[in-house]
C-alpha cells in the first residue's frame, strides 16, 4: 500500500477537471496581502552542514544567566537541582498518558499522588487534581468551577491578577457569557493602588479573583475581600506563586476556596511557549467540581497499598460532554519535575529559597529608590517583584539596559497603557549582588543621561 | 430483565427509571429498584437545593456510580421543598433502598395531573421487560 496521498498524474488529472494551472491558483481567491510568501530554504543540508547552521543561530541568542536579567512576571528563574532533570528523564515516565486501565501505571499514578499531596501541603488545602495545563488555564478552570459550584455567572477579577491569565480568562470562559467586572489598578500618590474590588461584588457574584503575591509583587491582607466575598455567597479564587509559599500565608489559611498557581518557578526550566504545569487545589466539598484526573490511595484485595484513579465519573471518559472539563489537559510529566523539586527542597530548602528571593528584591528595590528619578511604585511588603517608575517609557529603558548588557524588567505598558513608564522588576535566588549593582548604575546612567 | 425487580403498584413511573408518589398535596421521587440495580453501588448524588424549580422532564441532578454517572430527570414541575439529606453521607441507601429511605425530592407540584401522564406499574414493568 502506497503512503503516498496523491501522485503527479492524480494531481494534473484534478487541476484539468478544474482548469487550473498549479495549485497555488487555488488560493488566488485569497487577498494577495494575507497570502504566505514564497518560502525559499535552498536546497537540503547534510546533517553536519545543518548542525552547523543551528549552531550559528543559536549563538546569535543571549542566553538568560549569561547576562543580568530582571525579567519575571509570571516566568522565573531558579536554581534546579541535578536530581530534578535525572529523575525527569527515567524512560518509565516517558509518557504523560495514563492507559485506559491506569491502574497498571502504578509509578505514574504515585507520582501523580505524591505531587497532588505537596500541593495540598504546599496550599494548606485539602484535596488537588494531578496538574492542569498550566497557571492561566488552572485559573480559568478555577472560574468555571465556582460558576457551576454557585449557579451564578458573574466573576469579579482583580486588576492585580496577572494580564495574560486574565486574557486567557476571557477566552476560556467566553461561551459560557459570564459578567466580568475588573477592578482598576492606578498610581496614586506614588503607589500602584487597586480600586473598585470589593465594590463590585454582588449577590450574582460566583466568585472574586485574588492575586497573592499580586502581579506587582505587593503582598496584601486578603482578609477584607475575603470576607466581602463570602458574604455575597461566592467563593474566592486565589493565584499565588508557589515559591512565595515557603515564606508567606497559604491560600487556605487566607481563607480562598480554591488556590491556583502556574508551577513552573518549581524546578521547570523557563521555555518560550512551555510547557509549564498548572496547580489546582481546593476545599474538600468542590472536589466534584474540581477538574481533570485525581489519583487516589488504595488498598487491594491483600491489603497491599496501591493508587488508582478516583472520582472518575467527573472525567470526560465517563461523563462525555457533561465532565467538568473537556479541555484540562494534565502535564503529568512536568509534575514529575515539581515533585521532584520540592522532595528534594523540602520546607526548608523551600524557605530559604523565599528568603533568598525577597532579600535581594529588597536590597534591588532600596538601591533603585534611592535614584533621583526612578521611583518604587509597589506598596511594600513585596515577595520578589516590584514596579519601578522613570521618566523613561519602559520600552525606552529597557532599549537602554539592554544596549549595556542587561535585560530589564517586564514592560507594563502592552497590558497597563497608563502605566507605560512603569517596568515591573524580579529577583530570584540566581540574582547575584553584582548583577543588582550592575542593573543600578545602568539605571543611573540611562536616567541622567536622558533629557 | 432483572429477576425479582420490585416494581410497587401504587407508583407512577417515567421512562427514565424515576419514581413519583403522591403524598398528601407532595409529590415524593426517587429512582427506581431496576435503576438502581442496572448503576451498580452509587457512590454520589447531587440534587437541587430546596426552592429550586423543577420541570417536567428536565434534569434536576446527577446520580453517579462506580463506573457511570447519569443525569436525572423530574417526573413533574413544581417547587423542591425538601432533599434527602442522608444521601450526602448514605449514598448507598438508593441501592438499599430505592423506594424508602433512598428518596431524593419532596416537590409541591402546581398540576398533580401531570402523574397522571407518567407509566403505571403495568406499563413500566413492560418498559423494562420484567
Amino acid at each position: 500500500m502506497s503512503f503516498v496521498p496523491l501522485t503527479e498524474a492524480e494531481r494534473t488529472e484534478m487541476l484539468g477537471t478544474l482548469g487550473l494551472a498549479d495549485a497555488g491558483a487555488l488560493f488566488d481567491v485569497l487577498p494577495e496581502s494575507i497570502r504566505f510568501p514564497a518560502i525559499d530554504i535552498g536546497p537540503a543540508l547534510t546533517e553536519m552542514e545543518a548542525v552547523s547552521q543551528l549552531e550559528g543561530l543559536a549563538a546569535r541568542n543571549t542566553p538568560l544567566g549569561s547576562v543580568p536579567s530582571f525579567l519575571g512576571a509570571g516566568a522565573y528563574r531558579h536554581f534546579i537541582p541535578s536530581a530534578v532533570g535525572a529523575i525527569m528523564s527515567r524512560s518509565e515516565y516517558g509518557t504523560s498518558y495514563t492507559p485506559y486501565q491506569p491502574e497498571v501505571s502504578q509509578g505514574t499514578l504515585q507520582v501523580m499522588f505524591e505531587f497532588q499531596s505537596l500541593v495540598c501541603a504546599l496550599t494548606a488545602m485539602e484535596v488537588a487534581n494531578a496538574s492542569v495545563y498550566d497557571g492561566a488555564s488552572a485559573l480559568a478552570e478555577a472560574a468555571l468551577m465556582a460558576m457551576r459550584s454557585t449557579g451564578r455567572d458573574r466573576l469579579v477579577v482583580s486588576g492585580a491578577v496577572h494580564p495574560h491569565y486574565r486574557g486567557v480568562l476571557d477566552t476560556y470562559v467566553g461561551a459560557k457569557q459570564p459578567d466580568i467586572t475588573t477592578s482598576d489598578v492606578i498610581v496614586e500618590d506614588g503607589v500602584l493602588v487597586e480600586r473598585g474590588l470589593i465594590e463590585a461584588l454582588d449577590e450574582q457574584t460566583a466568585c472574586c479573583i485574588v492575586s497573592q503575591p499580586t502581579f506587582f509583587g505587593e503582598i496584601r491582607d486578603l482578609t477584607p475581600v475575603v470576607e466581602a466575598a463570602h458574604r455575597v455567597g461566592a467563593l474566592v479564587v486565589e493565584v499565588y506563586n508557589p515559591t512565595s509559599l515557603g515564606i508567606l500565608k497559604p491560600p487556605g489559611e487566607s481563607g480562598a476556596d480554591i488556590a491556583v498557581a502556574e508551577g513552573q518557578a518549581l524546578g521547570i526550566p523557563l521555555s518560550y511557549g512551555g510547557p509549564y504545569v498548572g496547580l489546582m487545589s481546593c476545599r474538600r466539598e468542590l472536589v466534584r467540581q474540581l477538574p481533570g484526573r485525581i489519583a487516589g490511595e488504595a488498598r487491594d484485595a491483600q491489603g497491599r497499598r496501591g493508587f488508582v484513579l478516583t472520582l472518575q465519573a467527573r472525567e470526560q471518559h465517563i461523563r462525555r460532554e457533561k465532565a467538568t472539563s473537556n479541555i484540562c489537559t494534565s502535564q503529568t510529566w512536568i509534575s514529575l519535575g515539581v515533585t521532584a523539586y520540592l522532595a528534594l527542597l523540602g520546607p526548608e530548602g523551600l524557605r530559604s529559597v523565599g528568603n533568598a528571593c525577597h532579600e535581594t528584591a529588597r536590597y534591588a528595590a532600596d538601591r533603585l529608590a534611592a535614584i533621583p528619578g526612578v521611583a518604587v511604585v509597589t506598596p511594600r511588603p513585596f515577595f520578589h517583584e516590584f514596579a519601578i517608575r522613570t521618566l523613561l517609557s519602559a520600552s525606552e529603558l529597557n532599549r537602554r539596559l539592554l544596549e549595556r548588557g542587561i535585560i530589564g524588567g517586564f514592560d507594563l505598558g502592552p497590558s497597563y497603557p497608563h502605566l507605560a513608564d512603569v517596568s515591573l522588576l524580579c529577583c530570584t535566588e540566581l540574582t547575584s549582588p553584582a548583577a543588582v549593582d550592575a542593573l543600578v548604575e545602568s539605571v543611573r546612567d540611562v536616567v541622567r543621561s536622558s533629557p | 430483565m432483572t429477576r425479582g425487580t420490585s416494581v410497587p403498584d401504587e407508583l407512577r413511573y417515567t421512562a427514565e427509571h424515576e419514581w413519583a408518589r403522591l403524598d398528601g398535596d407532595v409529590v415524593v421521587v426517587g429512582i427506581t429498584d431496576f435503576a438502581q440495580d442496572q448503576l451498580g453501588d452509587v457512590v454520589f448524588v447531587q440534587l437541587p437545593k430546596p426552592g429550586a424549580r423543577v420541570e417536567i422532564g428536565a434534569e434536576f441532578g446527577v446520580i453517579e456510580s462506580v463506573k457511570s454517572a447519569s443525569d436525572l430527570f423530574s417526573p413533574l414541575s413544581g417547587e423542591v421543598i425538601e432533599v434527602n439529606t442522608s444521601l450526602d453521607e448514605q449514598p448507598e441507601l438508593v441501592n438499599d433502598s430505592p423506594y424508602d429511605a433512598g428518596w431524593m425530592l419532596r416537590i409541591r407540584s402546581e398540576s398533580p395531573a401531570q402523574l397522571d401522564t407518567l407509566m403505571d406499574s403495568t406499563a413500566y414493568r413492560r418498559h423494562i421487560g420484567a
